[in-house]
């Protein structure tokens, strides 16, 4: 081929802006398709992103001990209740702290009661804890102090609140060091959580810790909700695992009648779930970029004919079949890269505007969406124009050229 | 420098055969001024496309320069119709997107031809015609008489030794006509072989050589008619 790519590139351009119409709505019909891509992809990359922040802010070296064996090691009903015949005890928890490979333990027990102070009352979810959790927990304290250290058997009648409690509660008075009622027992307020804290399921607002001592008290219980275990680093989470269940089948004659959940694997399948989620509407988005590639091979048909005369004259004028071919090619390139360019440009607008709108969902394009949305648009623009410009190539100057 | 040699070219329209050329013998000299005239459909567009290899014989042996150009592929074709021949239509077929400057620079393009010595080229070529001024316009900026002279710009402008005019003065009024014909017969006199296909008489009869068709076969072929 003697025509340099770099003119037709040019010869290309010109008749792409010779019909602005034509070209402003294949450019429209791609620059969509990518955009559609684009945002999509990143809304889900955001959730997935959104997600495994959340988990990172619980602290991904956790390991959570869940009275009762599940082989699955899923959520059902019967582990979060703890049915189970050998319950977790305060003890179970302590021995727990004897690994160099855990550096914290905090054994819990929930449960909701009604809290009440000066004639206002609330039902509100009771936690009860160790001076430990908040630092497992990564939460802040606002006012005060957190649980006290002491020996976790022992049942000191104080109570950690949460900001929401403090302001529906106590209104415009002083919480701190007023006893707070719950249930039948009065609590005397130490602390005020931070309103920043976040957590998944967790509410850090409309809660109150108390020890877990009380809270046995509180609920009449000797056994504990689970036991949260934080590994000393990423590398110790297998060895604390394996301690964490040998210590307690020692413990409990043999048997093993726990579950442990690592942090680390919960976030893995969701992060496995939510990557898949991406993947699924990316390429419900790329069916899009192939409908306007199928609307470019109509418009590109249609510009073959409109151009008939055209092309019989660029054969007159010693144009090859090839060259026609790579003449209507370098059209079809230029219109699908430039309508991606475009899309991407709109993509990534959409994408701030999200993250505007939505703050806490982080919608970003992964890179590999961008980089194949591109890819995609520009191969099916292509792909798409073959027939058109086997068409031009074959046509009969002879015949082009009488059309008039 | 032409040589057609028993040339045939059927048409299958429905079952029947139609001889749009039938058995044409022709040589034609370098530098030489021919029309070809006749009624409709008397065969003379096609023999004018078989010249300028737009077109296929079925049968026969057509010699340009003493090459034997009937079996050429197709880019082979493409590579002498942009080398050797320079085309004038009836039409004009000017791109109307692209000045009258870049218009005469398609062939050259083609050619795959450097930008700077394209410029000079294309230049060269519309000062020939008296089209310095217009270079920027676009064809519907012209007259039709100035559109006819891009195109001959645009036919000359990769030096041919052969220009085929099909009914060059047809979409022309009698005025611009004759200054598109005078033009056409001053590259004639520079030494490029002209062949004009027409059916105006007073076009056809300044011809130094008059060819006459009828029914797909040379009916006449008269010479020694000195151009006025």
């Amino acid at each position: 081929m003697r025509l340099h790519s770099r003119d037709a590139a040019v010869f290309a351009w010109g008749a792409l802006r010779g019909y602005p119409a034509r070209t402003g709505l294949m450019l429209l019909a791609m620059a969509i398709g990518v955009a559609a891509v684009v945002v999509l992809t990143a809304l889900g990359e955001g959730a997935r992103r959104y997600v495994v922040g959340e988990f990172s802010a619980l602290g991904t070296n956790l390991l959570i001990v869940i009275p009762g064996r599940s082989e699955t090691g899923g959520f059902s009903p019967s582990t979060l209740m703890g049915e189970t015949p050998r319950d977790l005890t305060i003890a179970d928890a302590e021995a727990l702290t004897r690994s160099v490979n855990v550096r914290r333990v905090a054994p819990l027990n929930v449960g909701q009661s009604e809290v009440s102070w000066g004639g206002r009352s609330r039902e509100v979810v009771i936690i009860g804890a160790t001076h430990e959790y908040l630092a497992i927990r990564k939460w802040k304290l606002g006012q005060g102090q957190f649980l006290p250290v002491a020996k976790w058997d022992r049942a000191i009648p104080v109570a950690v609140i949460g900001g929401r409690i403090r302001r529906e509660i106590f209104g415009p008075h002083r919480a701190l060091g007023e006893w707070l009622r719950i249930g039948d027992r009065r609590y005397r307020v130490v602390g005020i959580l931070a309103s920043k804290g976040r957590s998944i399921g967790v509410d850090v607002e409309d809660l109150v810790i108390i020890p877990v001592a009380s809270a046995q008290q509180l609920f009449n219980t000797p056994s504990l909700f689970r036991i949260l275990v934080e590994a000393r680093s990423r590398e110790a989470i297998a060895p604390a695992k394996r301690f964490v269940i040998e210590t307690l089948q020692r413990r409990h004659q043999g048997v093993k009648d726990v579950t442990v959940i690592t942090q680390d694997a919960v976030l893995a399948t969701f992060d496995k779930i939510l990557g898949a989620l991406t993947y699924a509407v990316g390429g419900i988005a790329a069916i899009s970029l192939a409908v306007a590639g199928i609307l470019i091979m109509n418009v590109m048909l249609v510009a073959v004919s409109q151009r008939t005369a055209e092309i019989g004259l660029l054969k007159a004028l010693g144009a090859s079949r090839q060259e026609i071919t790579v003449l209507i090619l370098t059209e079809a390139g230029l219109l699908s890269a430039t309508g991606a360019l475009g899309g991407l440009l709109l993509g990534l607008l959409g994408n701030g505007l999200i993250r505007r709108v939505l703050p806490v969902l982080p919608a970003q394009t992964p890179l590999w969406a961008l980089l194949s949305a591109i890819g995609v648009a520009v191969l099916t623009g292509l792909l798409f124009s073959i027939l058109p410009a086997r068409r031009a190539a074959r046509l009969d100057p002879v015949l082009a050229l009488s059309r008039r | 420098m032409i040589d057609l040699e028993h040339i045939h070219r059927d048409f299958q329209v429905g079952d029947q055969f139609v001889h749009a050329l039938d058995d044409v013998t022709l040589h034609i000299d370098a530098g030489d001024y021919v029309s070809i005239m006749g009624p409709s459909g008397s065969g003379k567009s096609t023999l004018l496309n078989i010249i300028g290899l737009l077109d296929r014989p079925t049968g026969g042996t057509y010699r340009l320069n003493g090459r034997d150009v009937t079996d050429l592929s197709d880019a082979e074709q493409a590579h002498v119709r942009n080398r050797e021949i320079g085309f004038v239509f009836q039409a004009f077929h000017l791109v109307p997107r692209l000045t009258a400057f870049e218009n005469v620079e398609l062939p050259l393009i083609l050619a795959g031809m450097e930008p700077a010595e394209r410029q000079e080229r294309v230049r060269e070529a519309l000062e020939a015609m008296g089209l310095t001024a217009r270079a920027r316009h676009k064809p519907d900026q012209l007259s039709g008489g100035q559109r006819q002279r891009v195109a001959i710009a645009r036919a000359t402008v990769t030096r041919p030794n052969v220009i085929l005019a099909d009914e060059p003065t047809g979409n022309l009024d009698h005025t611009s006509g004759g200054e598109v014909v005078r033009t056409l017969e001053a590259l004639n006199a520079q030494g490029i072989a002209l062949i004009v296909v027409t059916h105006d008489p007073l076009v056809g009869e300044r011809a130094r050589r008059q060819l006459h068709m009828l029914d797909g076969r040379l009916h006449r072929d008269v010479s020694g008619h000195a151009p006025a």
